[in-house]
């Protein structure tokens, strides 16, 4: 398909997902604190959309993922937050 | 059309769900033992699941001439009580012989940890002993990345694991190239805001091409879908795709891979198995 056909077919939903998550972090901006590190992660994310290239999927998911090499001693619980704390972000990191 | 699930898990499912994969073309549904949404307390509870797995369930799916196998293992989620593992692990070749099961699986990391890993080696060495294939389970969201690479270094490091015959599941746009490029099949799972949309996937076939690739639901107690990989197909459909590029994503490298096992048919068109 052409740009032209994959915009017919895709652009109408991907504005939506777009006003989707500005209203998101409007939502977030509006709430109280404390504050979270997976805003931080989620804002450093969507840094990766402007840059060129054609794998900005892989990047975004690349932000948000735990770099690390080393196993974990003991496991946190069983569940994922969906983003990783960078090291100026642990302070107000709540328990994933 | 009709299309494999190579991964669905079906006991947390109605029976309408059989009906409603049945109608859509599903010719065979795979179901790998994973973590029943809470931890089981004994060896004897795994005793019976996978009893469940490989007589009650398979009869239940028969009903609507539905092939079903299953894929043993203890979940990586309930790995990190090693005392447990072990014991279930100790169960595990006396299902091996039963006429549904494909392998072990769905083995693997939830939150990347050494009691994990060790479970995981563990199984890995046990499918190596009794010559079964192998299902792999990789950990969500941010724990992907890094949880993909210490599985890898697990598989690579028992030289009796052939990667032909190893599927890497719930792989995505970070993980799918270290997969691939390693030799392993990979699994793209299509399961709402944790995994896959079926936009994704079939972008991910553009990108990644089809060889070594399938597509599954992994429908279980979450908010999932049965129907997800139908609806990718409709998806590549959409993009352009004929029958037969479509049909050997779903169906055909399904097929191949888990044909691996002697014990896997599929319904064929029109008659029962």
């Amino acid at each position: 398909m052409d740009r032209q056909q994959l915009l017919d077919l895709y652009f109408v939903d991907a504005r939506a997902r777009l006003i989707d998550i500005a209203a998101f972090l409007d939502r977030i901006e509006r709430a109280e604190p404390p504050e979270d590190f997976r805003t931080e992660a989620f804002l450093q994310a969507l840094k990766e959309l402007e840059k060129p290239g054609p794998d900005r999927a892989r990047r975004v998911l690349l932000a948000l993922s735990d770099p690390t090499r080393e196993p974990v001693s003991k496991s946190p619980g069983k569940g994922a937050c969906g983003a990783f704390p960078s090291s100026s972000s642990l302070k107000s990191s709540p328990s994933p | 059309m009709r299309y494999i699930e190579p991964h669905a898990h079906m006991v947390s499912r109605v029976t309408d769900d059989y009906l409603a994969m049945v109608m859509a073309g599903c010719a065979a549904v795979c179901e790998p033992a994973f973590w029943a949404g809470f931890d089981r307390g004994s060896a004897q509870g795994f005793y019976d699941y996978f009893c469940q797995l490989t007589d009650y369930e398979p009869r239940r799916a028969a009903r609507y001439q539905l092939p079903h196998f299953s894929w043993l293992c203890i979940n990586p989620k309930e790995a990190e009580d090693m005392g447990l593992a072990r014991e279930v692990l100790e169960i595990i070749p006396g299902f091996l012989t039963r006429e549904n099961v494909l392998g072990i699986g769905e083995i693997g990391l939830n939150k990347n940890t050494r009691n994990e890993i060790q479970i995981l080696e563990e199984h890995v060495r046990l499918a190596a002993e009794h010559g079964q294939l192998i299902l792999v389970h990789t950990p969500h969201l941010e724990d992907k990345w890094k949880g993909t690479r210490l599985i890898l270094d697990v598989l690579r490091a028992d030289p009796r694991i052939s990667p032909e015959r190893v599927i890497i599941d719930h792989v995505e746009e970070h993980t799918i190239g270290m997969v691939l490029d390693a030799g392993f099949w990979a699994g793209i799972t299509l399961y709402p805001e944790s995994k896959c949309t079926p936009a994704r996937a079939v972008d991910m076939f553009e990108t990644a091409g089809a060889d070594r690739l399938w597509l599954n639901c992994a429908c279980d107690w979450g908010q999932s879908d049965p129907l997800a990989v139908p609806k990718a197909a409709f998806e590549m459909r959409r993009r352009g795709y004929g029958d037969a590029v479509i049909e050997k994503l779903v169906f055909e490298n399904p097929r191949t891979f888990l044909s691996q096992s002697p014990r896997f048919h599929v319904r064929e068109a029109g008659c029962a198995a």
